[in-house]
C-alpha cells in the first residue's frame, strides 16, 4: 500500500492491465511520449512502445472509432479523449457505434473498449475545458458510463472498464486528480462497475453526489455533525449509467431525505433521473422533498475567477442545501 | 510497335472460368435476390428496401480477392453482392429483409442491408454514413499491430466522402500504412443529391494527398475493378499499405422504396445506364469469350430463381423473435 492520487492511481491501473494483457492499448492526443496532458499515461510509451501507447491525430471521431475497430479485432483499446468538451466530434461513435454494436448484431459483435474523458470545472479552464457531459451518455442503453472519485475506486474501476466486454466511458474530475491521496493497494483488484459506496454513514438526510461535489459533500458532513449534531450520509454512485438503484434507494429509504448533487448543468442532469429515482420508488419513505443541486443553466463555467467559482456549487451552497433539508 | 495481347482479358488476369462463372452467378444471385425484395414490399410483405442493382459489377470485383473469415470487411448497406460473395445467402437476405428471429444480420433489428456475421468477419453495419471508415482503419491496425496479414475492405458511396470520418481515417490509414482498401462506389446520386453537388475534384486523386494511391476505375467493369482490387489487396496484404479506389457506377434503383426518384432524374438518363449495366456487359465478354452461351445461362437463370423461390418460401414461413426479446442483449456478459 501507498499514498497515491487519482491520477497515479489511474496510471497504475492501466500499466497493470498492459502487463497482465498483451492486448491492452492505450491511445490519444498527447498520450505517449508527453504521457497526456494531465500525465496520467506518463512512462506508458517508454515501457510498451510506440504502438500500444500511441499518439494519434487530433481527431476525436477516429479515436474512438478506430478504438472500436481495434476491439473488435482482438484488442482492448484504452481511448484518451483529452477533455470532455472534446468528446462531441466522438458522440456518433459512441453513442450510434460502441454502444449499439451488440444489440443492434443480436449478440454477435461486442466492444470492448474504455473511453477515460477528463472532466469538470477548474480553474483557469473556461467555457471549454471544463464541462460535465456526461449527462449525454446516461441517456444511451448499451453504454455504461462511470465517474469514480477516489483513487483506490479509480484503480479498481479502471481495470473492471478495461476487462468489461461493453463499452465504458470512464470519467474522471480534473479537480480530484491530486486533491485526494489515499491508500491504494498495490495488487491485482477490481471495483465492480454497477455498484455505488456509501462513504458515510448518517440517519438524518443522504447526500448522493460525484466527482469534486463529493468530496466537498463529505468535509460539510463532517462540518455539520459536529456543528449541528446532523448526520448526513454520504452515498457515490462511482457508475452513473446504469445507476445502482438498489444502494441509492436503500439509503433514501433510511434517512428519508435525499439531496442530489453535482456540478453539471441542473436541468436534464443525472441528478435529475437519481431524483426521479428516488422520488417514485422510495415516496412512502420520504420526510422531505427530494433535492437537487447543479450548476446553473447556463454554458459552462467561466473564466474570470469569481463568475468559476459561482458556477459550480461549492462547500457554502452545499452547506446550506444539506441544512435546508435537514430541517424540513 | 505495340504488342498485341492476344490472351482474352481474363487469362491475363489468371482468372479461369470457374472464377468467371462464379462472378457471374454472384452478380446476378444479388440482382434477383435485390428484383425479388422489391416485390415483396409492392406487395406490402417486406416494410424496407434497400438496393444494390447496379453496382454489382464493382462489388463482386472489389471483394473478390478476399479471404472470408480471415480478412474483415466493413461494408455499407448496398453490398449485398459482397456479403453474398463471402458467404451470405439469399435465405440470408430474405430473412433479414422480412425481420425474422433468423435474420444472421441482427435477429430483425435493424434494416435490411445492415449486414453482420463474426463468421465471415462482416462487421455489424449501420445507418449513419462513413462511421465504418475510422472502425476499418482500427481494425486493419490490429492486424498490422500483430504483425498478420489480414486485410479490411471498407466500402461506401461518394457521398460518404464528404463525412469527416471519411476523412479522418484516410489520414489515418496513411500515416500508419495500415492494410486496408477503401472502395468508394461512385453511384452518382446520394438520394437526389447528384454527384456535382456532393463531390469536388476527384475522389480517387484525394488519395495522394493522404500519401497513398488512388485509382478511378469503371465500376461497372467487373474484371477492371476486379484488376485494381487484386493489387490492392496483395499490396496490403504484402504490408504496403492503403489503397483508395473510385469505381464509376451508377444505382439504377430509387434510393429505397420509400424514395421517388422521378422527382430528380430524368428516366433517359437510367435507361442511358441500364445500357452499361454491369450483368449485361459481363454476360456479353463472357458469350464472347465461349464461357456462357444461351444454354448455360438459362441454366444459371433457372438456378437462381430456383434458390430464390426457396429463400422466399423459408423466410415467411420463419418466425419473428417474441416481442421481449427487444429487452435482451444490450449488454454482453463477462
Amino acid at each position: 500500500m501507498a499514498d497515491k492520487n487519482l491520477l497515479q492511481a489511474i496510471h497504475d491501473g492501466l500499466a497493470e492491465e498492459m502487463r497482465s494483457d498483451e492486448t491492452v492499448m492505450v491511445m490519444g492526443e498527447d498520450v505517449g511520449r508527453a504521457g497526456g496532458v494531465f500525465r496520467v499515461t506518463q512512462g506508458l510509451q517508454e515501457e510498451f512502445g510506440p504502438a500500444r501507447v500511441m499518439d494519434t491525430p487530433l481527431a476525436e471521431s477516429l479515436i474512438v472509432g478506430s478504438a472500436i475497430g481495434l476491439s473488435v479485432n482482438g484488442m482492448r483499446p484504452v481511448a484518451e479523449i483529452q477533455f470532455a468538451d472534446f468528446i462531441p466530434p466522438a458522440f456518433d461513435q459512441i453513442v450510434s457505434e460502441a454502444a449499439r454494436f451488440y444489440y443492434r448484431s443480436n449478440g454477435v459483435w461486442n466492444v470492448p473498449i474504455t473511453i477515460r474523458a477528463p472532466y469538470g470545472v477548474v480553474p483557469g479552464g473556461a467555457l471549454y475545458h471544463s464541462q460535465s457531459v456526461e449527462a449525454y451518455f446516461c441517456n444511451t442503453p448499451g453504454l455504461k458510463v462511470v465517474a469514480p472519485t477516489f483513487p483506490a475506486d479509480a484503480k479498481g474501476m479502471i481495470k473492471s472498464a478495461i476487462r468489461d466486454p461493453n463499452p465504458v466511458l470512464f470519467f474522471e474530475h480534473k479537480r480530484t486528480y491530486r486533491l485526494i491521496k489515499e491508500d491504494v493497494p498495490d495488487d491485482d483488484y477490481e471495483v465492480p462497475i454497477g455498484e455505488a459506496r456509501v462513504h458515510r454513514e448518517g440517519t438524518d438526510l443522504t447526500v448522493v453526489a460525484y466527482g469534486l461535489v463529493l468530496y466537498t459533500a463529505l468535509q460539510v458532513a463532517q462540518k455539520i455533525s459536529g456543528e449541528h449534531g446532523i448526520e448526513a450520509e454520504v452515498v457515490e454512485p462511482r457508475t452513473l449509467y446504469p445507476l445502482d438503484r438498489e444502494k441509492i434507494l436503500a439509503s433514501a429509504k433510511k434517512t428519508g431525505k435525499v439531496l442530489v448533487a453535482s456540478e453539471a448543468n441542473l436541468t436534464g442532469s443525472v441528478s435529475g433521473e437519481i431524483a426521479a429515482l428516488v422520488a417514485q420508488e422510495a415516496f412512502e419513505w420520504l420526510d422531505g422533498p427530494v433535492m437537487r443541486l447543479g450548476a446553473p443553466d447556463v454554458p459552462a463555467a467561466a473564466f474570470a475567477k469569481p463568475m468559476m467559482d459561482f458556477f459550480a456549487p461549492g462547500a457554502e451552497k452545499i452547506e446550506s442545501a444539506m441544512l435546508e433539508l435537514a430541517r424540513y | 510497335m505495340a504488342v498485341e495481347e492476344t490472351r482474352a482479358r481474363h487469362e491475363a488476369l489468371g482468372l479461369d472460368e470457374d472464377d468467371l462463372l462464379r462472378m457471374y452467378r454472384t452478380m446476378l444471385l444479388a440482382r434477383r435476390t435485390d428484383e425479388r425484395m422489391w416485390i415483396l414490399n409492392r406487395q406490402g410483405k417486406a416494410a424496407f428496401v434497400i438496393s444494390c442493382q447496379g453496382q454489382e459489377g464493382c462489388q463482386v470485383g472489389g471483394a473478390y480477392n478476399l479471404r472470408p473469415g480471415y480478412d474483415y470487411v466493413y461494408p455499407y448497406y448496398r453490398d449485398f453482392a459482397i456479403t453474398t460473395l463471402l458467404g451470405q445467402t439469399p435465405r440470408d437476405h430474405f430473412l433479414s429483409l422480412l425481420g425474422r428471429r433468423e435474420d444472421p444480420n441482427s435477429g430483425g433489428r435493424q434494416m435490411p442491408g445492415h449486414f453482420s456475421s463474426r463468421d465471415l468477419n462482416i462487421v455489424t453495419a449501420s445507418a449513419p454514413i462513413a462511421v465504418q471508415y475510422p472502425q476499418a482503419v482500427g481494425s486493419a491496425l490490429a492486424f498490422k499491430m500483430r504483425g498478420e496479414d489480414g486485410v479490411v475492405l471498407t466500402s461506401g458511396g461518394e457521398a460518404s466522402t464528404s463525412e469527416g470520418d471519411w476523412h479522418e481515417a484516410m489520414n489515418f490509414a496513411g500515416i500508419h500504412d495500415l492494410p486496408v482498401v477503401f472502395l468508394i462506389e461512385n453511384n452518382a446520386y446520394a438520394i437526389s443529391c447528384p454527384e456535382p453537388l456532393q463531390v469536388a475534384g476527384s475522389i480517387a486523386r484525394r488519395a495522394e494527398g493522404y500519401g497513398f494511391p488512388g485509382y478511378p476505375v469503371d465500376g461497372n467493369d467487373v474484371l477492371a475493378v476486379y484488376e485494381v482490387a487484386r493489387e490492392a489487396v496483395e499490396r496490403a496484404r504484402r504490408g504496403e499499405g492503403p489503397t483508395l479506389i473510385e469505381a464509376r457506377t451508377y444505382r439504377i434503383t430509387a434510393h429505397s422504396s420509400d424514395d421517388d426518384d422521378r422527382r430528380y432524374r430524368e428516366r433517359e438518363e437510367i435507361e442511358e445506364w441500364r445500357l452499361k449495366d454491369p450483368i449485361v456487359r459481363f454476360e456479353k465478354y463472357l458469350m464472347e469469350n465461349g464461357v456462357l452461351d444461351e444454354e448455360k445461362k438459362e441454366e444459371t437463370e433457372a438456378g437462381i430463381k430456383a434458390e430464390v423461390d426457396e429463400a422466399v418460401e423459408y423466410a415467411e414461413a420463419a418466425p419473428y423473435a417474441d416481442p421481449e426479446e427487444a429487452l435482451e442483449r444490450v449488454y454482453a456478459e463477462r
